[in-house]
């Protein structure tokens, strides 16, 4: 016998003890696949037969069912089966994670079984039990056909069991191993013209005939219909005929709308109401030779509900999917592919509300779909909904694949009146302004791994999560506009003498020993990270990052809030607008082909975004040591006049309020009075992303080449000066730290040292993205005032980089994960995760001075 | 960081006796955070001027075995706190306590004194006039207490036992800091009590000294206000000694009886009270059986603890115990744990969320969460005239991102409401002004059937 079961579904073997059940699951199906009644007595018990542990048996056996459908794993029950009670409870089991219940029945004659078990010494239960297990099977055979079973089996005697073959089918949904490129196309619902207008547009050769239609493509694409071909629109016909002759040809697939069903129904003689417009396709066909009916009949009748395609990667189906029935079979799966997910009420319109699906989907597999008309096609977790209601008067709307692209042809006129929620976008007015994209607690809280394409598997620890959740929804933008957090940068390893703690020869050494030939230094400013997204205008903002209210950009904080705030909030547009402007005078759009882009850069004076803490903690220590020390060095030289022996205390204190002053002098850099955007200086280092392409592929010299161009069209942009450095050039490397010595002399914060290719590997991984060489006067507003006393610096040595190191490493890969994510189109969710993990990383207790 | 103290007595130098330090010596002395020294910068016969000057260790504030700072950069080593009140402890023991072998006749004389302290923090000249004009000292301030600036020389000028100015000056230098550099233990009160004996209970500032110098930890400052004022009422420490606070505190309460009465009335048995902050919503609740399940939620974890530790779920009898989960969670992230119940109150957090942010929250609670019921807080922005200490235009409270008026309120729920299905009516919470409505205001949402 040949038995041939869908390679997911759950199979239930049903049979007397001793009937060859175990045999027969250990030939078939792999050991982790069989879930036997008499294994989980043994677990629970230690006793495969002990009786007394049935009930936690079987608890468990669900248990494990349960979790292995989950995981839409093939699922054998090996137990005896024969109560039609068990059976029932298993087949609820299988519908309730869309699988296709399967029985294969041991009917064996009762001598077989009762020899089996005698042979079996720890069976000894006497005849008396397999005895009744036959007659409870033979009680319920006639009836297993009506007890939900989608397949049986059944074997009459151990040679039939013997000499079965097993094999396993793919489901009908399952096309997998089919990447396209494809054309999927939304509801057409009659509307022949646009149809046909729109294979046009997107290179079919559509030709006709008296054999039907011949349609193909010059690069083998494929269509892909979704469903409500009929009803509405004036060519139905033409439609069906169109989309059927093309699967026929294979050029194209379909999946069934519940317009097709319906019309099913009233093809197939049952009574129907001739209503949404069936009574037009039934007009329309009724002027179709009967032949041509019962095709559409049969057409329709062999329509799957939805497919999965490439890899897992791509699925269609009229109404939507959700991740737990993909590529499943049920009931279930078959009405939510047809009418999606209803809350059971009822809008103002009469129309039943529809369950807002797509919020909650966080499936792997992109999702295209139709059945709800929109006015325009977006992408929501994954998800999008083609339905640009063609036949009332919208639009057409095909969606590429895997390119992503929307292809619409504008509907030639009102073919049927719109009787639901107008589709004008601003007569929704809730609807487009509510967040499509709305996160779940579940995306970001507990233990977390993000799997970034630089460094593999990131553990997010749980607390640091917590405490991430808090900055993030307390403090941070929106999401949708938050798709990079720079990461972290390391300072380089102290020198072991003299009186300077970071100098950059110890950077180069790093880079040195890691391998890098080549390292650009970058003039360290003394201001604040912030991160810049620019659009063209409101409406990319709108359109690409879901922003409503006709903001064209943001300026945030390294820890992702908004950078301009409480009276600075003028700024944040002046600035935005003055980058735009200067991205289109140096032609930057263009020439990057963009309609926005994301900037890295230092925004000066430092106090715009400290002032407080400016004036209460640096300015203050500042007064306070002034106030003291001047007054301890009087005492102390009055003392010394009395002839105490106060020299050396004195000197001592001396040193001290020098060492205050330049303090003092090095804090008041960082200050200077903001009264206009024009008193800001902005300083782009990165240019990170634009709309096809994360940057990190190319070098330093790249970005600073572009940010230069970027620089030149506004006073308020200032180029990052910088120094290319061969570090097997001693000669370069000396002039360098020369360029240097003469920044930190004059004030200046310091320099960043960076590889020249923007992510650059070693045999251990990763190298630091960046290593930043601070100088020694700027290092007091780090270190303190009296840092650089020997006594101090000899301490000050001994830190330890690692911890920061790491971390910076995790930190740039989830930063440019994001904005990988983001550039791929992909979720907010899986973006969102990156730049939290970033956050997250943040909150771990780490050196702040590092 | 340098604290003299002079006299005019005569002889001068018996100030050296008093302080048990030879004048001709210069002296040091090793404390955990740096070292002490004594000098005299004057020692005649007319006048005599000693001088304590702490030298701070900078680094090991940070660096060293339980490190009291995590900033190098900190005002520390530079002003008068805690340390010199340590310093004046170890360094000038015995004359703290009374005690002087050579002099015994002079411990309880008043003396003439010129107390200089150098570089110490105060908000305002008031601030130190307060503490020290009632214990009888003229006060001197450089630079002059209309000057900006948060650190001042100070310069004390009395006729005291030199005991009693430094025991003044033990307790009032960190008061004026606020900043206490060790732990403050029960053992703290108990010094307290008895540095202040004599001359603290009737200070006018006694309460602002203890909650001060307790660095306004609740229970140890009620403990020693208690032990001060024996039958008196300890009054409440809750730190906050802004003028008007009092009438946030009740209205704080009567928002709490306003959203526990709307809860009630709705019937609800499952609430959830998003954003629960310490957790006083919640406590309330608990003693109404009505309330079968209380989940608080709060996206600070800190805020969580605190509450739990407030109402003190450890020592909960068990069944009360079931009654209330605490989870972490906020307004902007759709959350499965909060599906399903009766009721959610949004209390005075609404205005903590960007407005950008507000359209998330909506279908968070409202389309997601879905609850029958749903109370939202939040201030009349209108109301804000009658603070004085709200400038015009002046919001609330730091955090608040923007306050309503009563129109604005309405037109953002009666939006919300419809679109959601709901209904939603409004109330006034605290005294109601005829003109500017109440100082909070209610809505009540209904989903509809």
């Amino acid at each position: 016998m040949r038995i041939e079961i869908p390679e997911y579904c759950l199979v239930v073997l049903v049979g007397a003890s001793g009937s060859g059940k175990s045999t027969f699951a250990a030939k078939h199906f792999a050991p982790t696949e069989v879930i036997s009644s008499d294994t989980c007595r043994a677990l629970v018990s230690d006793d495969a037969n002990d009786q007394s542990a049935t009930r936690d048996a079987f608890e468990l056996l669900e248990f494990i069912a349960r979790k292995r459908l989950a995981a839409r794993r093939l699922t054998v029950v090996d137990a005896t089966n024969v109560r039609p009670e068990d059976r029932a409870k298993l087949v609820r089991l299988a519908r309730e994670f869309h699988a296709f219940a399967v029985a294969v029945v041991f009917d064996l004659p009762e001598r077989v079984c009762q020899d089996r078990n005698a042979q079996r010494p720890d069976r000894d239960f006497g005849p008396r039990v397999v005895r009744n297990h036959i007659r409870l099977l033979r009680r319920s055979l006639k009836r297993l056909g009506r007890e939900g079973f989608r397949y049986r089996f059944q074997f009459r005697s151990e040679g039939e069991a013997d000499a079965a073959v097993l094999e396993r089918q793919r489901l009908w949904t399952d096309r997998r191993d089919d990447a396209g490129p494809f054309d999927i196309i939304g509801d057409v619902h009659g509307c022949g013209d646009e149809l046909e207008a729109l294979l046009g547009e997107l290179g079919y050769l559509v030709g006709r005939g008296v054999e039907g239609y011949a349609i193909s493509h010059p690069e083998a694409r494929r269509l892909v219909f979704l469903g409500d071909l009929v009803d509405r629109g004036p060519r139905v016909a033409d439609c069906l005929r169109l989309v059927m002759d093309a699967v026929a040809d294979g050029v194209a697939l379909c999946v069934p709308g519940n317009h097709e069903t319906k019309l099913l129904r009233h093809l197939r003689g049952r009574r129907v109401r001739l209503t949404h417009g069936l009574d037009g396709t039934v007009a329309q066909l009724e002027a179709e030779p009967a032949a041509f009916r019962d095709r559409v009949a049969e057409f329709i009748d062999g329509l799957v509900s939805h497919y999965l395609f490439d890899g897992g990667k791509l699925a269609v189906a009229h109404a939507g999917m959700k991740n737990d029935m993909l590529n499943r079979s049920s009931g279930a799966v078959r009405e939510f592919a047809l009418y999606g997910e209803t809350t059971g009420e009822t809008d103002e319109f009469g129309f039943p509300v529809r369950y807002d699906w797509a919020s909650e989907y966080r499936g792997e597999a992109m999702i295209v779909y139709g059945h709800t008309p929109v006015a325009e096609a977006e992408w929501v977790n994954g998800t999008i909904c083609i339905d640009t209601g063609c036949v009332f008067g919208g639009k057409l709307t095909a969606l590429r694949y895997p390119e992503r692209d929307l292809v619409s042809v504008p509907a030639a006129k009102v073919y049927y009146p719109a009787t639901g929620r107008p589709l004008t976008p601003d007569a929704d007015a809730h609807n487009a302004d509510a967040p499509g994209d709305i996160l779940a607690i579940d995306d970001v809280l507990g233990k977390r791994i993000v799997d970034t394409r630089l460094v593999p598997n990131i553990t997010v620890r749980e607390e640091n999560a917590a405490a991430a959740l808090e900055v993030m929804s307390r403090f941070a933008i929106a999401p949708n506009w938050l798709i990079y957090l720079p990461p972290t940068m390391s300072p380089c390893a102290t020198r072991g003498s003299g009186d300077l703690l970071e100098h950059p020869a110890s950077a180069f050494g790093y880079y040195r020993t890691n391998g890098v030939d080549r390292v650009v230094c970058q003039e360290k400013h003394m201001g604040s990270r912030a991160i810049a997204v620019v659009c063209r205008d409101a409406d990319v903002a709108r359109t690409r990052f879901g922003a409503a209210g006709g903001t064209a950009g943001i300026i945030y904080t390294r820890t992702g809030r908004r950078f301009f705030s409480g009276q600075l909030a003028g700024f944040e547009q002046q600035v935005l607008e003055r980058l735009r402007a200067a991205a289109g005078r140096c032609g930057l759009w263009e020439k990057l082909d963009t309609p926005w882009l994301i900037l890295d850069c230092e925004l000066m004076p430092w106090s715009v975004k400290a002032a407080d803490l400016l004036r209460e903690q640096y300015a203050g220590v500042a007064d306070a040591a002034g106030l003291g020390l001047a007054r301890a060095v009087d005492a102390l030289e009055r003392a010394g006049e009395r002839g105490a022996e106060t020299a050396e205390l004195a000197r001592r204190f001396r040193d001290k309020a020098e060492m205050v002053e330049v303090y003092a002098q090095a804090v008041g850099r960082y200050n200077w009075p903001v009264d206009t955007a024009d008193d800001l200086k902005l300083a782009p280092f990165h240019l990170l992303a634009t709309e096809a392409a994360v940057h990190d592929d190319k070098d330093h010299g790249w970005h600073m080449r572009h940010l230069a161009e970027l620089c030149q069209a506004d006073g308020l942009l200032t180029v990052t000066d910088h120094r290319v450095v061969e570090l097997g050039d001693e000669a370069s490397c000396t002039d360098a730290i020369a360029w240097w010595e003469e920044l930190t002399a004059a004030g200046g914060e310091g320099m960043v040292v960076k590889p020249w290719d923007f992510i650059a590997r070693s045999g251990k991984g990763l190298v630091q993205p960046a290593i930043k060489c601070r100088g020694r006067e700027y290092l007091r507003i780090i270190y303190g005032p009296e840092y650089t006393a020997e006594e101090n610096l000899e301490r000050l040595r001994q830190r330890s980089l690692g911890a920061k190191r790491s971390l910076a490493r995790r930190e740039f890969a989830l930063g440019l994960e994001a904005l990988h994510r983001f550039v791929e189109r992909e979720p907010l969710r899986r973006v969102h995760e990156c730049v939290f993990a970033v956050l997250a990383m943040e909150s771990e207790p780490v050196d702040p001075r590092l | 960081m340098l604290l003299t103290i002079s006299t005019t007595h005569s002889p001068a130098t018996d100030l050296g006796y008093l302080l048990h330090k030879n004048p001709a010596r210069v002296q040091a002395f090793e404390l955990s955070f740096g070292k002490a020294h004594v000098f005299y910068p004057q020692a005649s016969e007319e006048r005599c001027t000693a001088a304590l000057l702490l030298d701070v260790d900078p680094i090991g504030l940070v660096r060293g075995r339980g490190s009291m700072s995590t900033d190098y950069v900190n005002d520390r080593p530079y002003v008068a706190s805690s340390f010199l009140s340590v310093a004046i402890a170890r360094v000038f023991g015995s004359a703290l306590g009374g005690r002087c072998r050579d002099r015994p006749e002079l411990v309880g004389k008043p003396l003439p004194l010129v107390a200089r302290i150098a570089a110490l923090p105060c908000r305002s000249g008031d601030d130190v006039r307060e503490l020290f004009e009632p214990l009888g000292y003229e006060v001197g301030l450089e630079p002059a207490d209309n000057a900006s600036g948060n650190y001042r020389d100070v310069t004390l000028t009395g006729r005291k036992p030199l005991a009693e100015l430094l025991t003044h000056l033990y307790v009032l230098i960190p008061v004026l800091d606020g900043r206490k550099h060790y732990w403050v233990g029960d053992a703290e009160v108990d010094k307290l009590i008895a540095r202040g004996e004599g001359w603290l209970e009737d200070h006018p500032r006694r309460d602002l000294i203890v909650r001060r110098y307790l660095k306004q930890r609740g229970n140890l400052a009620s403990d020693a206000l208690a032990r001060l004022a024996d039958d008196e009422d300890a009054g409440s420490p809750d730190g906050d000694d802004r003028p008007g606070a009092e009438a946030f505190v009740s209205l704080a309460d009567a928002r709490l009886a306003a959203v526990a009465r709307a809860l009630k009335e709705s019937n609800a048995a499952r609430v959830i009270d998003l954003g629960c902050g310490e957790g006083r919503l919640v406590e309330q609740l608990l003693a109404d059986p009505q309330f079968q399940e209380i989940v608080a939620v709060d996206a600070s974890v800190r805020a969580l603890e605190t509450a739990s530790r407030r109402l003190r779920l450890d020592r909960m009898p068990e069944r009360q115990r079931r009654r209330v989960k605490l989870l972490q969670g906020t307004m902007t992230y759709r959350d499965r744990r909060m599906q399903g119940f009766d009721a959610v109150a949004v209390v005075e957090a609404l205005e903590h969320l960007d407005p950008e942010r507000l359209a998330t929250f909506e279908r968070v609670l409202f389309e997601f969460a879905r609850p029958e019921t749903v109370v939202v807080t939040t201030p009349n922005r209108e109301y804000n005239v009658k603070y004085p200490d709200i400038p015009a235009d002046g919001l609330r409270h730091k955090d608040h991102r923007f306050e309503w008026t009563r129109a604005e309120f309405a037109a953002w729920a009666d939006a919300v409401a419809s679109a959601h299905g709901y209904s939603v009516a409004f109330e006034p919470v605290g005294e109601v002004d005829e003109a500017l409505g109440a100082p909070t205001q209610m809505g009540v949402f209904r989903r509809c059937a």
